[in-house]
């Protein structure tokens, strides 16, 4: 008997404790982990930290690997009415989400006027991708921007001023050529300027196609301009660094490499992301330098990365937690912290005049080049069925950058690919 | 029905459920989708008959991989098995340090593709990688092997290769130890050359193990393709997607459920040909002691 009443008391206990628990809502959230460093403790530490200042909220961050298994994982699950509460994924994928019916835009929960000014605090670059139809239907975190890298030693070597990356495209081909260093035999000691093209080629050309003044599509994601007279100059001109002017490696460039390339001191110059910059900081056994990319016509460069989007048919409840995470998250000091701690570009002005991001730049100047760059900065191209039609581009620079094809026929190849694919949605 | 049978049946049925929830029930679901369009927001599924295979047919990307799939598999099942044999007659013979060899050929097997295919991307880089250092000595200029569209395919096809050897030596190694020694002593006594003794002895009796491994490799051709997404994406310009590797794409990249499934069909239509090839044909003409 004694017994039965300890067991009773414990069930009661256990109750009370459900009870209590019962009132805290569980909002999921996954996240993916694209650069180097320790993402998956920083993102659980904020959510411990969330957690403890909402006691009516419990944040459960998920680890769903690459964005790609995330958006897979992420869009099964919405497939299968059981969603996260919210995830970061790639701002390009939000034609993708909307068509799916998966998300809700953010205007949704906004009620205060300090919510509204926290969705325009944001630099406007970044909230391009997420903007449709009049609707934010995500909030920039993790973001980045294509800059360019220079080793000063082959600068020096070469005779040029280390203290000066080239500024347009003329300057770009004339230092790249003093750059490139063959042995006796012809071998190629050190190349130019590499600029990867494996992978997703499309978004380093977006370097080129904005300095080239061209836009890659329309902001209803319905039409794309591949086949553009400037579009083709501007492939023309990325070709003719492997073809004509000898300074970049022929073929296709390995993304993956391209860092390894640099801190090897076998390219001179490589664009990449600003993500990179923590790793090359740390690995770079000579000095460096870090700048806007080259100008043409015009200055630019497409911004890059994930945005924090709300699952519609997670319940109401949890679409409001997900809500105050995301605001939470993008207070201008922890956008500093993040940024410091990964590499990304902090998402809105205020951050940077947090003293942490303050101090850090101060001490390493080129922390600050990718937000100088933002203002020339372009959306990252998107389009209804995105995957597909980037794919059609990605395939066209790939075959004009490996001879298979000319500029024009392959950028003319792609525009027909892509006008069938989006003719569903026009 | 007897109780026996009755027993019998239940024994049976955790397996059966298994195997029919995700084997049988799949690919019925799949040739079901395969006629259907693809479901997007607000749009249910309609039957469309067979506009995804019409489809199929005029889509380059699907015949440049089904094209590169069969020189993947020209090229990795026979070489593949080849140097197993090799291995494993090799390693068989009492040589000094045979276990070190044996585990050495075998660790491929061991290390997960995605590991290894981010080690071969550094093998295969341009200017200081292993190989183009190597090709360098030997005075040879120095390759982009990822990055040309003649040698994507070749580069991805190496690392299949020594990726699977490894795992089929041990099969060859395994039914070469079973072989009596008695064989072999006769053979010494007459005289026999090593290379007889192969092709007249060893070779024969080593036939239920080189179907089993044919077809393994077989399948495997149609399904190594986690190296593909590490090392060039399919790349350049579709020169070393593969099958699986575009079914992928369309279906969890481009989310085109009904044109995926009618891919499926035809790698499903693949595989059963071959497991059947195996049950009617190779089946017959195969010694079993």
């Amino acid at each position: 008997m004694k017994k039965l009443v300890s067991l009773a008391s414990t069930l009661a206990a256990s109750l009370c404790l459900s009870t209590a628990s019962v009132a805290q809502t569980e909002v999921s959230f996954y996240f993916p982990v694209a650069v180097g460093g320790p993402v998956t403790k920083i993102i659980d530490g904020y959510a411990a930290e969330f957690n403890q200042a909402n006691p009516d909220l419990k944040v459960v961050p998920v680890y769903a690997g690459s964005y790609q298994e995330t958006v897979v994982k992420a869009l099964t699950a919405h497939k299968a009415s059981k969603p996260p509460a919210a995830a970061i994924l790639l701002s390009t994928d939000t034609f993708t989400l909307i068509d799916e019916d998966a998300i809700v835009p953010f205007d949704n929960f906004v009620k205060t006027d300090e919510e509204r000014k926290w969705m325009t605090d944001f630099f406007p670059a970044f909230l391009l991708n997420g903007q449709i139809d009049n609707k934010t239907w995500g909030i920039p975190f993790q973001r980045s921007t294509v800059v360019m890298y220079w080793n000063k030693e082959a600068f020096k070597e070469a005779g040029l001023d280390p203290n000066q990356a080239p500024q347009n495209w003329q300057e770009l081909v004339s230092m790249g050529q003093k750059l490139t260093k063959r042995d006796a035999s012809g071998n190629i000691e050190r190349w130019g300027i590499q600029v990867p093209s494996s992978g997703f080629p499309y978004w380093l050309f977006q370097g080129f196609s904005t300095q080239n003044g061209a836009i890659l599509a329309n902001a209803d994601g319905t039409e794309v301009n591949f086949d553009d007279l400037k579009v083709i100059e501007a492939l023309q001109f990325w070709m003719d660094l492997s073809q004509t002017h000898k300074i970049q490696p022929p073929g296709v460039v390995q993304w993956g490499t391209t860092p390894t390339d640099f801190m090897q001191g076998k390219a001179a110059m490589i664009w990449t992301t600003t993500g990179n910059l923590t790793n090359i900081r740390k690995n770079a056994p000579f000095e460096f330098g870090v700048a806007m990319l080259p100008e043409n016509v015009r200055r630019g460069s497409p911004t890059g990365g994930g945005n924090f989007f709300i699952f519609k048919r997670a319940p109401q409840a949890e679409q409001e937690g997900a809500f105050r995470f995301a605001k939470w998250l993008t207070q201008p000091e922890r956008a500093a912290q993040w940024s410091i701690d990964t590499g990304y570009v902090a998402v809105s002005p205020a951050a940077y005049d947090t003293p942490a991001l303050k101090a850090y730049a101060a001490e390493f100047p080129p922390a600050l080049v990718a937000r100088d760059q933002l203002p020339f900065a372009v959306a990252e191209l998107s389009t209804h069925d995105n995957q597909r039609v980037t794919k059609a581009l990605n395939d066209a620079l790939q075959a004009a950058l490996t001879n298979g094809k000319t500029a024009q026929q392959a950028l003319q190849d792609a525009q027909a690919e892509a006008n069938r694919i989006l003719r569903a949605y026009r | 029905m007897s109780s026996r049978n009755v027993q019998a049946y239940l024994l049976l049925l955790p397996a059966f459920v298994f195997l029919v929830g995700f084997t049988h029930y799949p690919a019925l679901a799949t040739i079901f989708d395969s006629l259907m369009s693809t479901p997007r927001a607000g749009r249910s599924p309609v039957f469309v008959g067979l506009e995804n295979y019409q489809v199929m047919i005029e889509d380059p990307v699907f015949w440049r991989s089904v094209i590169n799939n069969l020189w993947f598999a020209l090229a990795t099942i026979p070489l593949s098995m080849a140097i197993a044999i090799f291995m494993a007659l090799w390693v068989n013979d009492k040589i000094a340090g045979r276990s070190f060899l044996r585990m050495s050929y075998f660790l491929p097997t061991i290390l997960p593709m995605i590991a290894v295919a981010n080690i071969w991307i550094f093998f295969y880089t341009p200017d200081y990688g292993l190989i183009n250092q190597t090709l360098q000595l030997l005075g040879f200029q120095s390759q982009n092997f990822l990055g040309n569209p003649n040698l994507a395919l070749m580069s991805v096809t190496i690392v299949a290769i020594w990726k699977e050897a490894g795992f089929f030596m041990i099969f060859y190694l395994a039914a070469l130890q079973t072989l009596s020694p008695s064989y072999r002593e006769a053979a010494q006594i007459e005289g026999a050359s090593k290379w007889y003794f192969f092709h007249k002895v060893q070779w024969p009796l080593l036939m239920p193990t080189t179907i089993f491994v044919l077809v393994n490799a077989l399948i495997n051709a149609f399904r190594m393709v986690d190296h593909i997404f590490v090392m060039t994406g399919g790349g350049p310009n579709n020169a070393s997607s593969l099958l699986l590797f575009y079914l992928y794409e369309v279906g969890f990249k481009f989310w085109d459920r009904g044109y995926a499934s009618a891919l499926t069909m035809v790698l499903l239509t693949i595989l059963a040909v071959v497991g059947l090839l195996q049950f009617f044909l190779l089946d017959k003409r195969t010694h079993y002691r």
